[in-house]
């Protein structure tokens, strides 16, 4: 049937092609993202910009120096709950992967991963904004550090699962207790993978601005004190874009270009360490 | 489920229906890389159609590399090379500009682990090979799934279940559907690597009583490991060792008066 | 440690409960059936939210599935071994993207090319529709949909290939030894064996989307609406939430949690369904019995 396989090969062709094609789709708006950014944000970044508070409504200038330095505040705060918490539970997953608990925590830590950021700030909202009565970087912290859980928690599990087990059996058999065996040998050899991971996740939490709406709410000074609100990157640019005014417009696009900067950065870096590391095995 | 004899009878006239030509293959000075790896050495073979041709040998070796030489599956790995000249009726299959697709269907393989297509009905599994190349004609795929399904032997025990999906047979009526669907396109020669290696042992005799039947009408090439069902089922028998094409004879004289040191070492168990 | 996820989890539904009950009290199931959304009245109907979140994420995913499993079939199946790995780093970098800065470029840039180029055409042709009545502004449920597909296109994509990687090589080779393309494979041998991890694929960009709040906000318009066009101004739950939470106190802070609560109910019953999928194609849709 020579017809017919001359029209299989085309068709073969032809959804390479198709597929190609689907995939140029997919990627345009992410070149064309990048693009803008650079174009409109490069303009607007300035020494100003990393040092200067926000000015005031319709006056040009200013900067978003303290929404910088919020976010590292409030990426500082989610880590401390979010990395202790996220590195001991994912190397449980990984030690005793078959247990009931793990099954059930696997599940949980991936819908916590699916549900929506605005629903976790509704929840610090409920259990920190109310009963203290005002807003707070703490809240804001809070928020971010739960969305940071499950995501350590499972690449912590996948690096530890891949630790050989004969590292492990190997300080068993010198007569090693398990719990030693682990802090000693299992998570110092996992580290590098670890700490790649946690990099992913306060990357991801860095641009999150739903759940700082109303839990560190933003401000327009610098502010120390964590049981109060606290400026954001992504806020700032929030608030920025929504206003009426010029000169706010291009310095959102200036902070948001200083925000994909971060956030690629530390994606691209964490993907060339775990490559690496592949290597090195 | 115990598997119900075949009728010697049975096979015959689905495979004669389907199988209008057998063809003889001669493989030249073999070379075959996985990266680094230099699996083949050079192994060279000629195949006789319509008759059972075996190649022996310890574990990885390079037999089922060979054999997957045969219909360019091999290359399908990534970073897989091969070199040399495999001719098919005359024609080398590695030409420039050949279609491995073409070849593929001219040259059929049966696998290790049985492998039908779970999502697909019996009937549906069968004719895969077909419908793949554009046949829509209801009773060309009627026609040719009874002959195919007959020719395996495998046509009274699933006639009334067509319908019912393919990974619903046991493991040896699922590996003859698998005959069936490697058959179904009117291949020239059938490859079989290890075909019954995951099957008991009544559902190997089976098979092997199968590939005997077939051969009369469709080459026969099996990658085995068991020595004794080489010598049960073949005609002739190549041995290879290390990727070297060590000692190619009937298999008569393969195993009762071999030639090369090696082949009688491996024949008589000392290794492997 | 670990069960500390069980227990926010459980924390969460609980305290989302309590902060919606004056609304649950006083709305009940009705509250997502009504329309008027009256913060000075006390009236509080979310039918538009959902009406605004349900329609949004379908316009979504109805670009980001073919889309996203042909990108999918191309990364696992079709492309050339050099082009995957940079291919599929550059799908991840799309879901790296923060929401924010989807939404900022959503305003300036998706927006007004919405209104200038792409509307007028399908005005044009397809104008006699409800779905593409009224003037195009830009800013609306088609821009929203658009750039939430963006958004939920990588997810659909990173599943899909992950799950059609997982197809067993035995199923290609079974495929390719009777004389099948590489496309025709994929087709028969590789896609039905993996559609329940499609399937669940689908369902977590569903979920995605369904919750998706800082770029929708931006681009969807923020009023609450229920209209048949694709170029009017909507609303959904999250956006509501994000805009009136601020300034929200007693009765209009519960009928918004409460909402939230429906959210969060809705995609983890989504996500659930999504992962119960996924974990049904692992197990294989039919093992060798011997």
């Amino acid at each position: 049937m020579p017809h017919s396989y001359l029209r299989r090969r085309w068709t073969n062709r032809l959804m390479a092609g198709v597929t190609f094609l689907c995939a140029v789709a997919v990627l345009a708006p992410l070149f064309l993202i990048l693009f803008f950014l650079a174009r409109t944000g490069l303009g607007a970044l300035d020494l100003d910009f990393f040092t200067r508070l926000p000015g005031a409504a319709g006056e040009p200038g200013g900067g978003m120096a303290n929404a910088i330095a919020g976010t590292l505040v409030l990426v500082g705060l989610a880590a401390l709950l979010g990395v202790p918490v996220g590195v001991l539970g994912g190397t449980f997953l990984a030690e005793y992967p078959n247990s009931r608990l793990a099954g059930g925590v696997r599940l949980m830590a991936d819908v916590m991963n699916g549900t929506p950021s605005i629903v976790m700030g509704l929840f610090a909202y409920t259990i920190l904004v109310l009963p203290l009565r005002h807003f707070s970087a703490l809240a804001g912290g809070v928020a971010l550090g739960i969305m940071l859980i499950p995501t350590v928690m499972r690449t912590t599990e996948e690096i530890v699962r891949l630790v050989p087990q004969s590292i492990r059996e190997a300080s068993l058999a010198l007569g090693i207790p398990q719990w030693r065996t682990l802090v000693r040998v299992v998570l110092p050899t996992a580290a590098g993978g670890i700490v790649t991971g946690i990099m992913v996740g306060l990357a991801r939490i860095a641009g999150e601005t739903a759940p700082l709406l109303f839990t560190a709410l933003g401000n327009r000074f610098w502010n120390w004190d964590p049981l109060q609100p606290i400026g954001a990157l992504p806020l700032q640019i929030f608030a920025y874009a929504i206003s009426p005014f010029e000169d706010w417009h291009r310095q959102a696009w200036a902070g948001a270009l200083v925000l994909v900067t971060i956030v690629l950065g530390i994606n691209i870096a964490a993907r060339a360490a775990a490559a690496r590391q592949v290597k090195l095995r | 489920m115990p598997d119900a004899m075949p009728t010697e009878a049975a096979a015959a006239p689905g495979a004669a229906a389907l199988i209008d030509h057998a063809a003889g293959i001669e493989a030249q000075d073999v070379h075959a890389w996985f990266d680094r790896h230099h699996v083949l050495h050079g192994a060279s073979l000629a195949i006789a159609a319509r008759q059972v041709t075996a190649i022996i040998g310890p574990s990885g070796c390079g037999k089922s590399t060979f054999l997957r030489c045969l219909n360019r599956m091999h290359e399908l790995v990534p970073g897989a090379r091969s070199r040399g000249r495999i001719l098919l009726d005359g024609q080398d299959i590695y030409a420039p500009g050949v279609d491995p697709v073409l070849i593929r269907r001219r040259i059929g393989m049966v696998f290790q682990k049985p492998n039908p297509f779970p999502t697909m009905s019996v009937y549906d599994n069968a004719v895969a090979g077909l419908r793949l190349a554009g046949e829509r004609d209801r009773r060309v795929l009627d026609e040719t799934a009874e002959r195919s399904l007959r020719a395996a032997a495998l046509w009274d025990e699933v006639k009334d279940r067509l319908g019912r999906p393919g990974t619903s047979l046991s493991g040896g009526q699922q590996q003859r559907l698998c005959i069936a669907r490697a058959l179904a396109v009117s291949p020239e020669v059938l490859l079989m690597d290890e075909p019954a290696s995951s099957l008991d042992p009544a559902a190997t005799l089976r098979i092997e009583e199968l590939a005997r039947e077939l051969a009369q009408h469709i080459t026969i090439v099996i990658v085995t490991h068991n020595m004794q069902q080489a010598a049960r089922v073949s005609d002739v028998t190549a041995f290879i060792l290390n990727g070297e094409m060590i000692e190619v004879g009937t298999t008569d004289q393969i195993f009762t008066r071999p030639q090369d040191r090696r082949t009688e070492d491996y024949i008589t168990g000392r290794f492997g | 440690m670990a069960g500390v996820v069980l227990v926010i989890m459980a924390a969460m539904l609980a305290a989302l409960t309590v902060g919606a009950w004056p609304a649950i009290r006083k709305f009940g199931p009705a509250f997502l059936a009504t329309s008027t959304w009256d913060p000075v009245a006390g009236q509080f109907g979310a039918l538009p939210f959902v009406y605004g979140t349900l329609v949004s994420s379908a316009v979504a995913l109805a670009l980001a599935v073919p889309l996203g499993l042909g990108v999918a079939i191309f990364l696992a199946e079709l492309a050339p071994g050099w082009l995957r790995r940079p291919v599929g780093l550059l799908v991840e970098l799309l879901a790296a993207i923060p929401s924010v800065v989807y939404g900022l470029w959503g305003i300036f840039v998706l927006a007004p090319w919405v209104r200038t180029t792409l509307s007028p055409p399908l005005k044009a042709t397809l104008g006699f529709l409800p779905l593409f009545e009224g003037p195009p502004l830009g800013i609306g449920m088609l821009t929203a949909g658009l750039i939430l597909a963006i958004m939920v296109v990588p997810f659909i994509v990173a599943v899909s290939t992950e799950v059609m990687r997982a197809v067993p090589t035995s199923q290609r080779e079974a495929a390719l030894s009777l004389g099948a393309t590489l496309w025709e494979t994929t087709r028969t041998a590789v896609i039905p064996y993996a559609r329940s991890g499609i399937a669940g694929a689908i369902f977590l960009s569903l979920a995605r989307a369904l919750g998706e709040t800082m770029a929708v906000t931006m681009v969807i318009g923020n009023i609450p609406q229920i209209r048949a066009s694709l170029f009017a101004p909507g609303y959904t739950i999250a956006a509501v939430i994000a805009n009136e939470f601020g300034e929200a106190g007693g009765i209009t802070l519960a009928a918004l949690v409460f909402a939230g609560l429906v959210l969060f109910l809705v995609t983890l019953l989504v996500n659930l369904v999504a992962r119960l999928l996924v974990a049904r194609m692992a197990a294989g849709p039919g093992l060798i019995r011997e």
